[in-house]
């Protein structure tokens, strides 16, 4: 195990951990839908309700300006955690599903034309395919598809074939949700450049496991999800790259996104703010941040190690029940592993396990298109955070053996 | 035997188990198991239910006054509550089975399958039973 992580600590700032469920202790193993909070971040949420609530940008009240602090510190704590140039590439959203519909709207309405084509890949989230299919079939555009090489990586020599003169953007996940599988991002954005086709990464699986950092990432927009990084729900970023953050046009319009407004024309803010429509989710960003602390306190890389190792050492135990069909079984991958049991539902299996107090997750994981591409109809999938154990996945391990006999 | 008599019989098999939930949910796998298969032909889109996870088919008939009924499911706990079902309410009248409340469920410690959240199905299978009953009440 990782010397550099103390679970036994680092446990402790999650109360939620220590309960039973039907007698038996929680294992979380659901981290992929979203992880539990620690109580610096409950705790920043209930004191900024406590001492500092007011809304922002737009009092010169005492109250109002230290919540307006507060919420351009998060923005700043944030930015430099992704390592974002400029704090004003950095749009607070709803989160990810959210990001990505920004984007696809603004795109539709000034650069997207009538018959353009979009590549996306195939083990995209339903988030990542819907916005682009329903710009797709109001504007007689085209959906083009990374197909899977083996391992279910994806094929990148395929992919370089899909690109046409029509090709307007290139929008991937940075890791599959389901498989756990590591985008070559490098690899996608050689082939985009050599076109100037803009990239959308979509990071909601990526930024919760691995240190990114976006100058060097480079490409025109990254999209991710706070709780799924140990922050509260309802709140995400958008990351735009200096040339969108200056040319993509707004979606949402309201109060908050001006310089002036009369009833004939409207003068937008710069930065961020213009983006940022109606009164945001203030506490929901200091959260964020506080998240962010927490995370870079104990070190991103040490808590990718950490779940490289739990990834590791599960796909070896799995893969010695000879009834377990593994997903995804590449060495580049981050927090997340896909099976299922030969003649067995993953619903049975879901179910059993949640009666020996182990939250796992089953069905499709929201990529149908996938479950297709591999023709089954869902998976079991377990996901890892900073506070998982080894001894855990043993005890999981036990009764995922005691299951199978039971469903055989 | 009435669906109250039955719904007690279960009760008292299940009793047997006590706390042991493990004894109690082999003995609804081998339920599931031992559920007569059903035709692939009967398996088509209208008698299909969809849960989100586990998928559920239901064919009824009514034989002698009495509604008959037979199903599957890919998963094998729910076809373990399918097989339940069928054993209380398949061979009754359609009026018994329309005011039926199964509480032997709550009894037998299983109600949790019955929470709509649970995705399996199930409370749109009794949904539907019911419902087919009903349509044969009327005429
Ligand atoms: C890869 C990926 N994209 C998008 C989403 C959607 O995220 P959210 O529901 O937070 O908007 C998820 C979350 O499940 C995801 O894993």
């Amino acid at each position: 195990m990782s010397k550099v992580i103390n679970t036994e600590n680092i446990r402790k700032q999650f109360p939620i951990l220590n309960q039973k469920i039907n007698n038996y202790p929680l294992i979380y193993f659901d981290n992929g839908a979203t992880t539990q909070k620690p109580l610096s971040v409950i705790n920043s949420i209930s004191d900024f309700y406590k001492n500092t609530n007011a809304n922002i940008h737009r009092g010169v009240h005492t109250l109002s300006r230290k919540a307006t602090e507060e919420f351009e510190l998060a923005r700043k704590t944030i930015t430099n955690h992704f390592n974002i140039k400029n704090d004003q590439q950095l749009i607070f959203t709803a989160g990810t599903t959210d990001s990505i519909n920004m984007v696809a709207q603004s795109l539709a309405s000034n650069y997207l034309q009538a018959g353009d084509e979009i590549i996306l890949s195939a083990y995209e989230h339903h988030s990542n395919i819907l916005p682009w299919q329903l710009w797709a079939e109001q504007n007689n555009g085209k959906l083009k598809v990374i197909p899977l090489a083996e391992n279910e990586t994806l094929d990148y020599a395929a992919f370089e074939k899909l690109i046409s003169e029509k090709t307007k953007l290139i929008a991937v996940a940075h890791v599959s949700n389901t498989l756990g599988v590591i985008t070559d991002i490098e690899k996608i954005k050689a082939v985009a450049q050599k076109h100037k086709i803009p990239v959308l990464v979509d990071g909601a699986q990526s930024a919760p496991h691995m240190q990114i950092d976006l100058q060097k990432l480079n490409v025109d927009f990254f999209v991710c999800s706070a709780h799924k990084i140990y922050a509260p729900t309802g709140i995400g970023l958008l990351y735009l790259s200096e040339k969108w953050l200056n040319e993509l046009s707004v979606s949402k319009v309201g109060g908050g996104t001006i310089k002036t407004v009369t009833f004939e024309k409207t003068e937008y803010a710069e930065g961020a703010l213009r983006f940022e429509a109606g009164t945001p989710d203030i506490a929901g960003a200091i959260g964020f941040a506080e998240a962010i602390r927490f995370i870079d306190e104990i070190g991103m890389q040490n808590i990718f190690e950490h779940e490289h190792e739990l990834v590791q050492y599960t796909q070896q135990q799995l893969s010695q029940i000879p009834e377990v069909i593994m997903y995804g079984k590449s060495e580049h991958k981050a927090g997340v592993i896909s099976f299922n049991v030969k003649n067995a539902h993953p619903f049975d299996v879901g179910t059993l396990l949640d009666k020996y107090g182990i939250a796992v997750r089953t069905g499709h994981h929201c990529t149908q298109p996938l479950m297709q591409c591999l023709n089954i109809q869902g998976t079991i999938r377990i996901s890892f955070a900073v506070y998982n154990t080894k001894s855990e996945i043993d005890f999981f391990i036990e009764k995922l053996k005691k299951s199978i006999k039971m469903l055989l | 035997m009435s669906i109250e008599e039955i719904e007690q019989e279960i009760i008292e098999e299940f009793e047997f188990f006590g706390e042991d939930w493990e004894a109690k949910y082999e003995h609804l796998i081998d339920l599931g198991k031992a559920l007569p298969l059903i035709k692939e032909e009967q398996k088509t889109e209208e008698a299909i239910i969809k849960g989100c996870q586990s998928r559920v088919w239901l064919n009824s008939e009514l034989i002698d006054g009495k509604m008959m009924f037979t199903a599957d499911s890919d998963a094998i706990i729910t076809k373990g509550m399918v097989a339940l079902m069928i054993r209380v309410l398949s061979n009754q009248k359609p009026e018994d089975i329309v005011k039926a409340e199964l509480k032997f469920l709550d009894k037998i410690g299983l109600k949790e399958h019955l929470s709509p959240t649970r995705a399996n199905g199930l409370v749109s299978m009794i949904n539907r039973m019911k419902k087919e009953a009903l349509s044969q009440v009327k005429i």
